[in-house]
């Protein structure tokens, strides 16, 4: 292989890319040497099994991703802000929005949910820790690896380009020769086993770890939320892991499951894609309700409204979306009884969905609402769903789908859902959660305009594009002539995505700022909140709960203000908690050179990552850590420390 | 640690039950990932291109040899976890190694019946219905080896340390293992071979 097979050449943008990528890293190398922080970050960061700084980890990688990704938006906006333009080339813009998607669900929405589920679900279930920390920390790793991967594809051999879906035939061997699909089939098996660990890490957790009196049917609503969302994980993940490996097969090994000759099917790929794929939605969706349940409550000083009817709305989401995914290709020549029976599945889903809002609003009303950023974000959430929702149940129509199929209405429709239904519950927690994280809340004032930017700059984005979908510009489209009449509104969605894109740069300077300037809260309860992770102190000590607390009801941490009644009773014992480890981390780096290798067919390296892997598994198993004990002495100062309290 | 002494060994701690319901969790999804591969299998079965069909290639002999030693694995594995409940590390070593070698000689069996298909010219490029067929065997004999190294590195631990609260807890939850790939073997049989040769 030569040297310009291998990187990426031939265009401006990528040499500035690499020039940058390459300054970064030296950037990050010198500081930590001259800082000598090498050793804090081993010890605190790269070593840890504890669920918050996990949790935090995430939340970095998530936010990182989330100007990755928009980048990625920004330059297709500008691609398309005028007709004819010639700033990228269609090969180009194929990985643009290729890459684009699968950072953004993959890469950005997942794990920023599943960094806030890491920080604040033990909490919420008065838990000490999770069920596997250690398996906990390799979850992070294989995200991180996978992540990776796929972002070195666009200076390293070349990106993915076949879209997010990788439909067949267009993603094979014959018609996207570069690697850029084998980083696609790496890289999400990758991450996608680290998810799939993670489920089960969190299914032990919330239904084995609750403190006592916690039952089912009193769980906070993010903590249902959660659970309900990594069952789905845990049904659906294994269907991607099949399709990727089939694709990997057909790609690397001339296997001939999606080819058009030797009996193998494209179809199959589009359904097993999408058995994955619409549960995939849901599980970004559904923590993000469940943030919302918790806002909206808390700002609202009252118990959310039908609490029962949240959970079995869930529940029947959940089930629904394994029986919905063909909507996603009725014009792909099935036949009117298989459409009819995937449009009245994908309709239904509805109801549950507007149980869910009508729920929020009757939680809302008469309410003493108090308008913090997170509770923004969470009512403009409710209005702009509702549009993406509208636009949803309009798709589902399978007869009136053939008119709007592979249109800019599709696109304005999912962003319209994604964004307010997982970025806006995302960031509203993040504001909600932090000072459980920091001990500081975020600057509120910074927050609101930042909010309002983003807000009123996404509808600009976007909402021309439902139009210029119905007057027939296609997704997926790198330029338009002049004829056509798209100009106009394309540069509106232009403009409307750079007050998007200056509204998340806000975002970061509020937090910046607040790290140096916010004043630091003295109380655990900075909102006045309803549920257990308010009872302790902030930021959160490692054992969380020095006293495991009992519940007897909803809300208990509420309750227990309104009554005086204490949550927790006894003195202090010693703590048992796990040590902290380097191995998940070293084999998150295995496995990412180990996909790096594959996805360029070098088999000899391959198996010797291959292997050690296997040596990283024996060598955990072969391992006798019984952890430590924290001693009552150390608990005691630590709270008092923490609650501000004189020794 | 909070021990209940009413349940097996490896039950006893909460870290210990916590396991074996994350294992059977694990499982679950175990069952969707080979759900998917015989749905994969069962939609391009019939679709030989110009290669051979499920008739042509199946051979009963081998197949009939590998259930055999494989249903005969489950058990003897069964009867280690029966030993160590009774606390008698001796013979729950020699049902072990009973399992494992079984199990070798499963795989024996299998890479045999691939190369015969190879050199008939029935490769995993050759049509759809191969590619499907040789990934989903490949897949369970994949988990068969994978066993094989569990099996042997637990095997080890607990010549050196016995049955403790640690290995019992590791014992039980790799039985759990090699029973889940003795059933996905039987729908295997039934679905692949029985169903090919008919
Ligand atoms: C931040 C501002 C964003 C902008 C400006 C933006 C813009 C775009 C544009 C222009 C396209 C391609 C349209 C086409 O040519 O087909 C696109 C596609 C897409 N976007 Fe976004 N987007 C943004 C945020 C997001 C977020 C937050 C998500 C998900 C959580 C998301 C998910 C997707 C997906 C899945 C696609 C389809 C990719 C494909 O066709 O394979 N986007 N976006
Ligand atoms: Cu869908």
């Amino acid at each position: 292989m030569k040297w310009d097979e291998f990187f990426v050449t031939g265009e401006p943008m990528i040499y500035g890319a690499m020039a940058s990528i390459v300054l970064a890293s030296l950037a990050i190398v010198v500081g930590l040497t001259y800082f000598k922080k090498w050793g804090y970050l081993w010890r605190e960061w790269l070593t840890t099994v504890d669920h918050k700084k996990i949790g935090i980890m995430y939340i970095i990688a998530a936010l990182l991703m989330l100007f990755r990704g928009g980048m990625d938006g920004l330059l297709m906006r500008a691609q398309l802000a005028v007709p004819e333009n010639g700033l990228l080339d269609a090969q180009h813009y194929n990985e643009i929005f290729t890459t684009h998607g699968l950072i953004m669900i993959l890469f950005m929405a997942m794990p920023f949910v599943i960094g806030l589920m890491n920080v604040v679900v033990p909490l919420q279930i008065g838990a000490r820790d999770v069920a596997f920390p250690r398996l906990n920390a390799v979850s992070f790793w294989l995200f991180f690896a996978g992540a990776m991967l796929l972002n070195i594809s666009f200076v390293i051999g070349g990106s993915p380009d076949a879209g997010w879906t990788a439909y067949f035939p267009l993603a094979s061997i014959e018609l996207s020769p570069t690697v850029g699909n084998n980083y696609y089939s790496i890289a999400l098996q990758i991450a996608g086993i680290g998810t799939l660990l993670t489920s089960v890490n969190f299914l032990v957790t919330i239904l084995k770890m609750r403190a006592p009196g916690m039952k089912l049917m009193r769980m906070p609503m993010f903590t249902w939320s959660v659970l309900i969302t990594n069952v789905i994980i845990l049904f659906a993940f294994p269907v991607l892991t099949v399709s990727l490996a089939l694709m990997m097969f057909d790609r690397m090994f001339g296997a001939q499951f999606f080819t058009m000759a030797n009996g193998g099917m494209d179809m199959l790929w589009a359904n097993l894609f999408w058995v994955w794929g619409h549960p995939e939605v849901y599980i970004v969706i559904l923590p993000a309700f469940g943030i919302y349940s918790e806002i909206i409550s808390t700002f609202s000083r009252k118990n959310l409204y039908g609490y029962k009817s949240m959970v079995y709305s869930m529940v029947v989401i959940s089930l629904l979306s394994f029986l919905v995914w063909a909507h996603h290709f009725y014009t792909m020549g099935h036949g009117v009884t298989v459409n009819g029976f995937f449009s009245i599945s994908t309709m239904a889903i509805a109801v549950p969905t507007g149980v869910k809002i009508f729920n929020w609003l009757f939680t809302l009303r008469k309410g003493k609402i108090e308008f913090t950023t997170p509770m923004l974000y969470s009512l403009a959430f409710i209005p702009i769903f509702t549009i993406g929702g509208v636009t949803g149940v309009m798709l589902a129509m399978a007869s009136a789908d053939y008119q709007y199929h592979n249109t800019m209405f599709l696109v304005a429709h999912f962003h319209y859902v994604l964004i307010p239904g997982t970025v806006f519950a995302v960031l509203a927690g993040f504001y909600y959660w932090f000072p459980k994280m920091f001990g500081f809340r975020l600057n509120d004032r910074q927050g609101k305009r930042a909010f309002w930017l983003i807000a009123v700059s996404f509808n600009v984005t976007f909402l021309p594009l439902f139009f210029l979908g119905l007057k027939g510009m296609t997704r997926r489209t790198y330029t338009y002539s002049a004829e056509t009449g798209f100009g106009p509104l394309n540069m509106i969605a232009s403009i409307g995505a750079i007050g998007l894109a200056l509204g998340f740069v806000y975002l970061v300077y509020n937090i910046y700022w607040s790290f140096r300037y916010a004043k630091r809260d003295t109380t655990n309860d900075p909102w006045d909140a309803r549920t257990l992770e308010w009872s302790i102190p902030s930021p959160v000590p490692e054992y969380n709960f020095a006293l495991i607390p009992k519940v007897n009801g909803l809300d208990p941490f509420w309750e227990s203000k309104k009554t005086g009644q204490p949550l927790t009773e006894g003195e202090y014992e010693e703590i048992h908690m796990p040590n902290n480890s380097g191995q998940p981390f070293i084999l998150g780096m295995i496995f990412m050179a180990f996909g790096f290798c594959m996805v360029f067919s070098w088999w000899v390296p391959s198996i010797i990552f291959g292997i050690g892997i296997v040596i990283m598994l024996a060598v955990r198993s072969f391992e006798r850590d019984h952890g430590r004990h924290i001693s009552v002495k150390e608990i005691r100062e630590t709270e008092q420390r923490l609650r501000g309290e004189q020794s | 640690m909070k021990l209940d002494n009413t349940l097996p060994l490896e039950y006893q701690s909460e870290e210990n039950s916590n396991r074996i319901l994350g294992f059977w969790l694990f499982l679950g999804a175990e069952i969707v990932l080979f759900s998917t591969l015989f749905a994969v299998y069962l939609t391009l079965w019939t679709r030989t291109g110009n290669g051979p069909d499920a008739k042509e290639i199946f051979e009963l002999g081998p197949v009939l040899i590998e259930t055999f030693v494989l249903l005969t694995s489950s058990f003897t594995c069964g009867l280690a976890i029966h030993s160590m409940r009774l606390g008698l590390k001796k013979p729950a070593m020699v049902f072990f190694s009973i399992t494992l070698l079984l199990g070798l000689v499963f795989l024996g069996v299998e890479i045999t019946e691939f190369v015969t298909y190879v050199n008939e010219g029935a490769t995993l490029q050759t049509s759809a219905f191969l590619s499907s067929l040789f990934v989903l065997l490949g897949t369970h004999g994949l988990h068969v080896f994978m066993g094989l190294l569990w099996g042997g590195g637990l095997m080890l631990q607990i010549r050196r340390e016995g049955f403790t609260l640690e290995t019992s807890n590791k014992s039980f939850i790799f039985s759990l293992y090699w029973h889940f790939l003795d059933v996905v073997w039987i729908f295997i049989f039934s679905f692949v071979y029985l169903k090919g040769l008919m």
